[in-house]
């Protein structure tokens, strides 16, 4: 049996060491890693307003870039959906700004062609983070991505997957009477004869609680875009 | 293999079939069924476990005449938590898709009973050079299974093999279907289920009753 002081030491010296090294690999890949997320989020707006060409997961950052450029135009409204001149969602500080939203538009030979939005909140375990892209008539859901989540795989992580978010194309967010409802993720199947069909998606089993906080969370974040919706439409 | 003594050779052949960590003694199978829809994750999840086990058995065999024998789990866990982390962070800046598609799984290497499992039995009894065979021995006894998993379910479940279409149009056209039940996890246990058996037999392994 050791004494209590060398087993004391030898951890502290164990854990130092093993300090050092993560540290060191986590400041040095750091760069590189919000390069890729930032990356991931610009392919996920894209992927959202059904921009394609970009070739599967396979798709380098020039490219992707390009496509942005391309493609998208981003500005920013405050709570009244006016644009605020001169500043660009990357300018925004989450800290100091409240009630800005960003916009990416998509121009197609110089029109609108539709709005992402980014949409975040509470799912089961964790935020979600995604977009929610809007056809230029601001009513039809054109996509939606989800590209940062800690939910559970294979139940509650299935909604960024293709089977769950196809299922949101073509729905509306606002009633015949111009209200919002935005979109519910029902359980089980949608009702294809109720009136509400056009503003339901199917569930995912496994992942009830995870949708109800996207159903909470989209409506919450579309009624901050409320006014500029109205404006843009 | 002129390279390696016998008994290393020994050390690194044994954990490929007769003594296969998953199909011998069942270890590491939650990551087994969760990471081989595709064969391509299937393989980096191999190469993941290959860098940690190799490692963990190597850093703790050298440290085994100095690890005290109370704090030996804590400290054997630290050093697999730390290379662990270390995989994610690099595939994170390096293989960001690939990172994102494993998800949770690389750090439940961390979890997975073969590491922890071959530090205890194996690195803190031998020397750091015959650690590091074992870990890659057991490591890729791990992954062929893997591997072996993802190519049924990934050929039957979609038609693809590394992202490839390898079920001709025409099959399709012919009213061939794609097998649903092999991409969720109750596909990964039947396969698994009969690679066990098919190991099993060749080696003529026997259940004591």
């Amino acid at each position: 049996m050791r004494s209590n002081s060398y087993t004391l030491g030898f951890t502290a010296l164990v854990t130092i060491i093993l300090g050092i090294m993560l540290s060191a690999a986590a400041t040095s890949l750091k760069d590189r890693q919000l390069l890729n997320e930032e990356l991931d989020i610009k392919k996920n707006i894209l992927a959202s307003l059904n921009i394609t060409g970009i070739s599967g997961s396979k798709a380098n950052a020039e490219e992707v870039q390009q496509l942005f450029t391309d493609n998208i135009r981003s500005f920013v409204v405050d709570k009244d959906g006016n644009v605020i001149a001169g500043l660009s969602p990357d300018q925004i500080d989450p800290k100091t700004m409240v009630e800005v939203y960003p916009v990416y538009e998509k121009v197609l030979d110089g029109a609108t062609a539709g709005f992402a939005l980014p949409i975040s909140g509470k799912g089961l375990w964790s935020s979600c983070y995604g977009y929610l892209a809007l056809e230029s008539d601001c009513n039809t859901v054109m996509g939606i991505t989800f590209y940062k989540h800690g939910e559970t795989p294979g139940l509650g992580g299935e909604i960024e997957k293709e089977w769950f978010t196809a299922n949101f194309s073509g729905k509306r967010i606002f009633d015949d009477n111009g209200d919002l409802v935005s979109i519910q993720v029902v359980k089980g199947a949608v009702n294809e004869n109720s009136a509400d069909a056009y503003h339901q998606v199917d569930g995912i089993s496994g992942a009830t609680l995870t949708t109800k906080g996207l159903n909470i969370f989209i409506k919450q974040d579309l009624n901050n875009y409320l006014p500029f919706l109205k404006q843009a439409h | 293999m002129g390279l390696l003594s016998k008994k290393s050779q020994q050390v690194l052949k044994d954990p490929l079939m007769s003594n296969n960590p998953i199909a011998f003694q069942v270890l590491g199978i939650c990551s087994a069924l969760a990471v081989t829809v595709k064969m391509d994750t299937a393989i980096v999840m191999t190469l993941a476990v290959i860098f940690v086990l190799a490692m963990s058995n190597t850093i703790i065999s050298a440290m085994r005449n100095y690890i005290p024998g109370r704090v030996r789990i804590i400290v054997m866990l630290s050093v697999i938590a730390s290379l662990v982390i270390l995989t994610d962070q690099v595939l994170r800046a390096y293989a960001y898709d690939m990172s994102k598609q494993l998800s949770v799984f690389v750090g439940l290497i961390i979890t997975n009973c073969i590491v922890l499992g071959r530090a205890e039995a194996f690195a803190l009894q031998n020397t750091p050079g015959k650690a590091f065979w074992d870990g890659v021995g057991n490591a890729l006894g791990y992954g062929i299974i893997l591997i072996a998993v993802s190519f049924f379910r990934e050929i039957l479940g979609s038609g693809t093999l590394m992202g490839l279409q390898i079920i001709p149009d025409a099959f399709y056209s012919a009213g061939y279907e794609n097998m649903g039940l092999m991409v969720l996890s109750p596909g990964a246990f039947i396969i698994l289920g009969l690679i066990i058996w098919v190991q099993r037999l060749i080696t003529k392994v026997e259940e004591e009753a």
